[in-house]
């Protein structure tokens, strides 16, 4: 009995500490939220409420019509499933190399684009904005798709490389057996059998492109390509006191991540445990 | 007649693997590895952007010039500062985070996914969002501060004071962390065998020496990754500083040192020196982690 109600005890502290770290998380959405339904002139009210008493969604209509965010969306969703599928073809290729085939300097290969795990991404944006400049595909979406998949791929291939040295191999040879060449086996047989292994990629890479700011801000010169970070960042600088409007640019562009999140919160877990990576 | 089998066996093996290689090996070198190496030739000279060529070589002046320049040595204090005070805290945070969404209760899958909320979400977005809560006039903050709980007299100016400026930039990645280490320190909780715990049960530790003579040594692994991880991310802060203090404001007293060379390169167009700053701080990195790596592994042992 006694022993009953210390686990009660216990199990309700649990209970309030996960509910003061969950409100800790959520509070500043919930806040995002109310502002980007707040009309201007209550943006800066005192006291600030945290309801929403006068909501609208002018700041919405604002944002994409006037503000051009619906164009941003576009972009940014555009580029991500571009990086992603050329991530996936080009990170899978790469992987069952390293995985499977026999070459010279595989090791030393393999080491160098591990290597480039440990690279602080914004300290090449320098080089690469020369590199860039010279292949003349500054201010393009090829070059930002081109630099998220170089930037990317390291991590990819990786974790693909792991997944792919873990498929029985007396599959695959007896596939060798039937007389199929190196391409079926890849296509046919590695690949589907990896669907789990390639659902992580393609979640990290679609959110590492939504993510990215550093390359897009460097890169990207004109307006209407610009993607949605480097869009709502311009927006504050210039429109410093509009937050409603920033604020619903802001929550539009939630909505396919926290979407992709919540789908398929297994597999991030998945991946962040397995490959120790931050997405 | 050997060799030349050897000889043809090699040649297809490259014949086949090169296909695979190809598309990846290229743009790696094309945007990963030659940037590197361009970077750090670059980092020698006053860089000429219309024509490198003519590019005149200055030797270790640029190292030198930041070494000298107290701009850099104001951002690197600030960047040092930043992972100071926010690594420790987020892994703090985080581990208690992840001794709380370990126990079953119910509603558990629901509390992870909030929990990791934060991590998911843009840097920009949230840059943005500690900027309006920090307003000097009527943000939530002030308004909290001075008339809910009375700490403060009058506003206070976070955005134009030098170091209070990063008070917002500091949380931010506070906020963001702490969700990452609990993951993984979740996942790092799953290994810690039940009859260890049972067996200090039955020993008669409470609660709280369970975990420190049992729990914690058993993470120590766990804490060295999450350590050395969130170290190299943090002093490779960027996005938030842009966007709360856009860039060093007020007067350069609040950068990082990737916002000063982002300012020096695509600002004032020294891209010489902007790679020199960028070497600085890879260099001054690895130094870091292999300090971190060796000091919590020798600690680590002696347990």
């Amino acid at each position: 009995m006694n022993l009953h109600s210390h686990d009660a005890a216990q199990k309700s502290i649990v209970y309030v500490l996960l509910a003061v770290g969950a409100a800790i998380s959520v509070f500043p959405f919930w806040y995002m939220l109310i502002t980007s339904l707040k009309p201007q002139s209550y943006i800066f009210e005192i006291p600030p409420t945290l309801w929403p008493a006068q909501a609208t969604f002018s700041n919405y209509v604002k944002a994409l019509t006037r503000d051009n965010f619906g164009r941003y969306f576009v972009n940014s969703v555009g580029v991500a499933g571009s990086m992603t599928v050329l991530t996936l073809l080009c990170a899978s290729l790469l992987a069952y190399a390293f995985a499977r085939l026999e070459f010279p300097l595989r090791r030393l290969l393999f080491g160098l684009v591990v290597a480039g795990l440990m690279i602080p991404p914004v300290m090449l944006i320098i080089p690469q904005f020369l590199v860039a400049r010279t292949l003349g595909i500054l201010d393009s979406y090829a070059g930002l798709v081109l630099v998220y998949v170089a930037m990317n791929m390291p991590m990819q291939s990786f974790l693909l490389k792991g997944f792919f040295a873990g498929i029985p191999i007396d599959l695959e040879e007896s596939a060798f057996m039937d007389g199929a060449g190196r391409w079926r086996v890849w296509a046919q047989l590695v690949m589907p059998l990896s669907r789990p292994a390639l659902a992580v990629v393609t979640i990290f890479s679609f959110i590492y492109s939504l993510d990215e700011f550093a390359w897009a801000h460097v890169s990207i010169r004109t307006a209407a390509r610009r993607t949605l970070p480097i869009a709502i960042a311009f927006f504050q600088t210039q429109h410093k006191t509009e937050w409603g409007i920033v604020f619903a640019a802001s929550v539009v562009s939630l909505v396919p991540i926290v979407l992709l999140f919540v789908t398929f919160q297994r597999y991030f877990i998945e991946g962040i445990t397995t490959t120790g990576l931050k997405g | 007649m050997a060799g030349t089998l050897i000889h043809g066996s090699r040649r297809r093996k490259i014949a086949t693997a090169l296909p695979f290689l190809a598309p990846g090996i290229i743009l790696y070198v094309l945007f990963v590895a030659a940037p590197i190496v361009y970077s750090f030739a670059m980092s020698f000279f006053d860089w000429n952007l219309s024509n490198p060529f003519q590019s005149t070589w200055l030797g270790l002046a640029n190292y030198r010039k930041a070494l000298n320049d107290e701009v850099f040595r104001r951002a690197i204090v600030n960047t040092v500062a930043y992972s100071a005070v926010t690594v420790p805290s987020q892994i703090a945070l985080g581990l208690g985070a992840a001794l709380l969404l370990n126990h079953k209760v119910r509603g558990q899958p629901f509390f992870r996914v909030v929990y990791y909320l934060p991590v998911i979400t843009n840097w920009v977005i949230v840059g943005v969002l500690f900027k309006y809560a920090f307003n000097g006039q009527a943000g939530l903050v002030n308004f909290l501060l001075r008339d809910v709980l009375h700490l403060i007299g009058s506003n206070v100016l976070w955005l134009g004071d030098p170091v209070l400026a990063l008070v917002p930039v500091f949380l931010v990645e506070i906020w963001k962390g702490v969700g990452w280490c609990a993951v993984i320190y979740l996942a790092a909780l799953q290994g810690v065998p039940a009859n260890l715990m049972e067996a200090a049960t039955v020993d008669g530790a409470g609660p709280v020496r369970r975990f420190f003579s049992v729990t914690l040594p058993m993470l120590g692994a766990t804490t060295l990754f999450l350590v050395v991880v969130r170290t190299i991310g943090t002093l490779n802060g960027y996005v938030s500083n842009v966007v709360i203090t856009n860039g060093g404001q007020p007067m350069d007293q609040t950068h990082f040192v990737l916002t000063l060379m982002y300012k020096v390169a695509f600002g004032s167009l020294q891209f010489g020196y902007g790679a020199a700053i960028s070497y600085f701080l890879t260099v001054f990195i690895a130094i870091v982690s292999f300090v971190e790596m060796r000091v919590l592994q020798d600690r680590g042992s002696s347990i």
